[in-house]
């Protein structure tokens, strides 16, 4: 057992204390507890927010139909980013506290906000086929996210090339910490530079500029991408708990248990 | 009501394979995910298992000689 851990088990448990979470094998069971409701959210939420998409928001007067895609494009586009974000603020973390439990928060979410980046990509070109006439252009909105798409690549196929978890962590943290950077360049991309890609979808000082179900429907979406996003990221940072804590009591205990429900 | 029938629907009013190219594609990514998850706990919970399983049969072990 390490120095960390034996002292976090030793926190006092009267009132609440951020830093007892802070050790695996307090979080592991509060993880647990967590899953069920993000899962039951991200169901209802997406449920809710096709059917406003789809049958409550009307058929664009400029766009017809192909505007649908948006009800994904704009949650995955924005998870993206949240997702690199909150990779890089626990690589940071784990750089100060030398928390082991910030880092595999890290490596936990990565794969997740891989797949918006992704889908973000892929959503738009298809839309961009219709709308702009064309797949793909090298325009800074595009070319920005397609390189934080690159850096979750980049940052997970570190983590695996280097055999020393340790190591491997301080080293994704480098990419982590340094490709934040390129976060405030895809949101400020449409403003700095000319761009095909239309301005920001919402925003908090101006008024909104689409009608009020399409809004309705995409901020139910981004909901539903935020609310998958925590069950996903919960469920494979309780993996990562296990894959790397095999050989300390609490898994020990936990695998002789058998118990799956903790 | 968006629309007349369920041709229709699927039809997205002719951008039915842009946006069902969207749709589908995403939530294939997404049960990717899903399935590449619980295959990585129940095979991280089963490897902890077994290292337990391990430990138990080399002790009995060094308990016998």
């Amino acid at each position: 057992m390490s120095e960390s851990q034996s002292s976090a088990a030793r926190a006092p448990s009267s009132g609440f204390n951020f830093f007892h979470y802070a050790s695996p094998q307090t979080f592991f069971p509060l993880a647990g507890k967590l899953l069920w409701p993000s899962w039951i959210a991200a169901v209802v939420l997406t449920l809710a927010g096709l059917y406003i998409g789809f049958f409550v928001a009307p058929t664009d007067a400029t766009q017809g139909d192909s505007y649908r895609i948006i009800f994904i494009h704009v949650p995955a586009a924005w998870m993206s980013m949240v997702v690199y974000l909150a990779m890089a603020f626990w690589c940071a973390v784990g750089l100060v506290f030398n928390t082991r439990l910030s880092f595999m928060m890290s490596s936990a979410l990565a794969p997740t906000g891989a797949m918006w980046a992704f889908v973000a990509l892929w959503t738009g070109a298809l839309w961009g086929k219709p709308t702009w006439g064309t797949y793909w252009v090298w325009d800074a909105r595009l070319t920005s996210e397609l390189i934080l798409f690159f850096l979750y690549c980049g940052y997970m196929a570190l983590q695996a090339a280097i055999d020393d978890p340790r190591r491997a962590d301080r080293a994704g943290a480098l990419i982590a910490i340094v490709g934040a950077v390129n976060v405030p360049i895809i949101y400020f991309s449409v403003k700095w530079w000319n761009t095909l890609h239309q301005g920001a979808s919402v925003s908090l000082t101006a008024a909104p500029t689409m009608a009020t179900t399409m809004l309705t429907g995409m901020l139910v979406m981004a909901l539903a991408a935020w609310a998958y996003t925590i069950g996903a990221a919960l469920v494979r940072v309780r993996a990562i708990m296990i894959e790397r804590e095999r050989n300390t009591d609490w898994v020990r205990q936990l695998a002789s248990n058998g118990d799956s429900k903790t | 009501m968006n629309w007349e029938s369920a041709s229709h629907f699927w039809a997205m009013g002719g951008y039915g394979f842009f946006v069902w190219g969207s749709y589908g594609v995403t939530a294939a990514v997404i049960a990717a995910e899903l399935f590449a998850l619980s295959r990585r706990m129940t095979k991280a919970r089963a490897q902890a298992r077994r290292d337990v399983a391990l430990e138990r049969i080399d002790a009995d072990k060094r308990g016998r000689a």
